[in-house]
């Protein structure tokens, strides 16, 4: 696989919405084209992966546990990186999402593990922001910067979202 | 034209018509022509460019009353 270098890698910093939207669509349409894909989500990304209504088990410190609950829990949480509008926004967006047909993002992140795409957890950022396995969604790799550049390696579209 | 199998992808936005293409595609034997029915403009160019991509051969496309008809040979 090294010598084709037909991979797909996104690094999915941000945790808007829209962002992720835009990286699944990515993702799943490079799954499609027969690619291998790997997504390596860190900091903010982090919250894309996070179960809705979960709270974590794990033992934890005042500051995990604050930002633990500051951060949006799951796909149905995120805001919109524009007109966020206090959740107007994104309520408005899903709206015509449905109306144009367009899956939902918790439906692309279905999508996407079903057609093998791999999902990363940045385990540094996790300690960085306070998240803890067991509020993450089933089905990720954990993995550092190393895992994410050999990938990239193989890869011949990296896109840092 | 004649096909193995029809996708109907009609309603479906970016990016579910190439993954449900890939998905029946993966269903057929090599040889074997798909045929896929898409309302999505951007399909018009998508599905040609995932066919480039993933190494089938497009027969034929075709535009009536808004609907996009393809023909794709599995390689």
């Amino acid at each position: 696989m090294a010598e084709e270098k037909n991979g797909s890698t996104m690094i999915v910093f941000d945790g808007d919405l829209d962002k992720a939207m835009a990286s699944f669509i990515i993702a799943t349409g490079s799954a499609a084209m027969g690619k291998p894909v790997t997504m390596f989500f860190t900091f903010w990304g982090l919250n894309v992966l996070r179960k809705e209504n979960v709270k974590s088990k794990s033992e934890k410190t005042f500051m995990e546990r604050m930002f633990e609950k500051m951060m949006p829990r799951g796909p149905g949480k995120l805001k919109l990186s524009k007109m966020n509008f206090g959740g107007m926004g994104p309520k408005m967006m899903k709206k015509m999402m449905k109306n144009h047909n367009v899956s939902s993002l918790q439906e692309m992140i279905e999508m996407a593990q079903d057609l093998d795409v791999k999902l990363v957890a940045c385990t540094m950022s996790m300690d960085v922001m306070g998240l803890k396995e067991d509020e993450l969604i089933d089905g990720l790799e954990y993995a550092g910067v190393a895992s994410y550049l050999s990938e990239a390696e193989d890869a011949n579209i990296n896109l840092f979202i | 034209m004649d096909s193995n199998k029809v996708l109907n992808a009609e309603g479906l936005a970016c990016p579910m018509p190439v993954v449900k293409a890939k998905k029946e595609m993966d269903n057929l034997k090599s040889g074997e022509v798909l045929e896929i029915r898409a309302t999505d403009k951007g399909a018009a160019s998508d599905i040609p460019a995932w066919t480039k991509s993933s190494g089938h051969e497009l027969l034929e496309q075709d535009e009536e009353n808004d609907i996009l008809t393809f023909w794709i040979k599995k390689s």
